[in-house]
């Protein structure tokens, strides 16, 4: 087979494979986008620019609580609405999708695995002096010299 | 040149070489997700990396986020083009989300230079491992992606291989949204 035609064949396979279920089709069979214009990305960007701004301006405020949702709760967003309508997740295969669920999953798995260790610079049974003589050694520096690099 | 048979057959239903991407892009979840988790975990036990952070300039990051996310809306304007069999609209596409990436980077290196001038390098404290290996590494992300972008741009203005248009662009978001969760990781959290 020539490499055209395999590359043909490829697309073709691309087509009969990836059709989105019929409610959400639109277009051409096998068109693996959702079915918007250019325009839709447009908007989607803008908004994507206007979160930008939130989660810049949010943290000026100086309030713990507004800077977490402000800058991770945007986050999370912004990342929401470039995997759905970028990487056409809403389109994909399941498969796809808990793929990468499984990943993040091993990914908080690893977090509450190792984090009460990292967190925590003592316990029951348990001290961590090397954390600990850091914190306050790192602290007292930043409070004698604020603007070094410590 | 032919290719491998692989490349023309799909057992999952999705075509070989989108599975393909899927795949690099979950083993680069654990790979960066790894990297943010310690980092996020070193940031909540060490009160210290507040005041670290406050040195990061949080306008260059914005910048740089919103230069991201206009490639990655010029990456999926390029894909609708390819979809349309466009070949040359994607490539002229391809060029500019290539020029986001360049841009990124071009501004990267400046800041970098910066913060190591003021006294700020990778073995400053843990906070600046954490910056420049992260940072470091979604950099080099980048410049991958651009390489590459170069070749699919090539074939796509010639209307070759237009499929891979969207597999570069796949790879493109990914890398943006890796970036959209260090910026306020680095930038914002002090």
């Amino acid at each position: 087979m020539s490499s055209s035609d395999e590359s043909r064949h490829e697309e073709q396979a691309s087509r009969a494979h990836s059709e989105p279920p019929p409610a959400k089709r639109a277009q051409p069979a096998g068109h693996h986008a959702e079915p918007h214009g250019d325009m839709f990305y447009v908007q989607i960007w803008a908004l994507l620019v206007v979160l930008l701004v939130v989660s810049v301006v949010g943290p000026m405020l100086g309030h713990p609580v507004i800077t977490l949702v402000t800058a991770f709760g945007i986050a999370l967003v912004k990342a929401y609405l470039v995997t759905k309508h970028f990487m056409h997740l809403a389109v994909e295969r399941r498969y796809v999708v808990y793929l990468l669920v499984t990943m993040v999953a091993m990914m908080v798995l690893f977090f509450a695995g190792t984090a009460p260790d990292v967190m925590k610079h003592k316990g029951f049974n348990w001290k961590n002096e090397a954390a600990e003589q850091e914190v306050k050694r790192a602290l007292d520096a930043i409070k004698h010299n604020p603007h070094k690099a410590h | 040149m032919s290719k491998p048979i692989a490349t023309t057959r799909s057992a999952t239903g999705i075509p070989t070489g989108r599975l393909a991407v899927w795949w690099v892009i979950a083993s680069e979840i654990v790979i960066f997700g790894g990297l943010l988790a310690s980092y996020i975990m070193h940031r909540l036990g060490h009160p210290e990396f507040g005041d670290y952070a406050s040195h990061t300039n949080t306008w260059i990051g914005a910048f740089n986020t919103l230069v991201l996310l206009s490639s990655s809306l010029s990456a999926v304007l390029a894909h609708q083009a390819a979809e349309r069999k466009d070949g040359e609209r994607a490539a002229k596409l391809l060029g500019l989300t290539m020029l986001g990436g360049l841009t990124f980077a071009g501004v990267k290196a400046a800041e970098w230079t910066m913060e190591i001038s003021s006294g700020f390098t990778l073995t400053t404290n843990a906070f600046w491992s954490f910056y420049y290996t992260a940072a470091g590494l979604h950099a080099l992300h980048v410049i991958g992606g651009v390489v590459i972008m170069g070749f699919v741009a090539r074939d796509a203005a010639q209307g070759k291989e237009l499929q891979r248009v969207e597999l570069i662009g796949n790879y493109w978001h990914f890398v943006d949204v890796v970036w959209i969760f260090l910026f306020p990781l680095l930038y914002i959290a002090k």
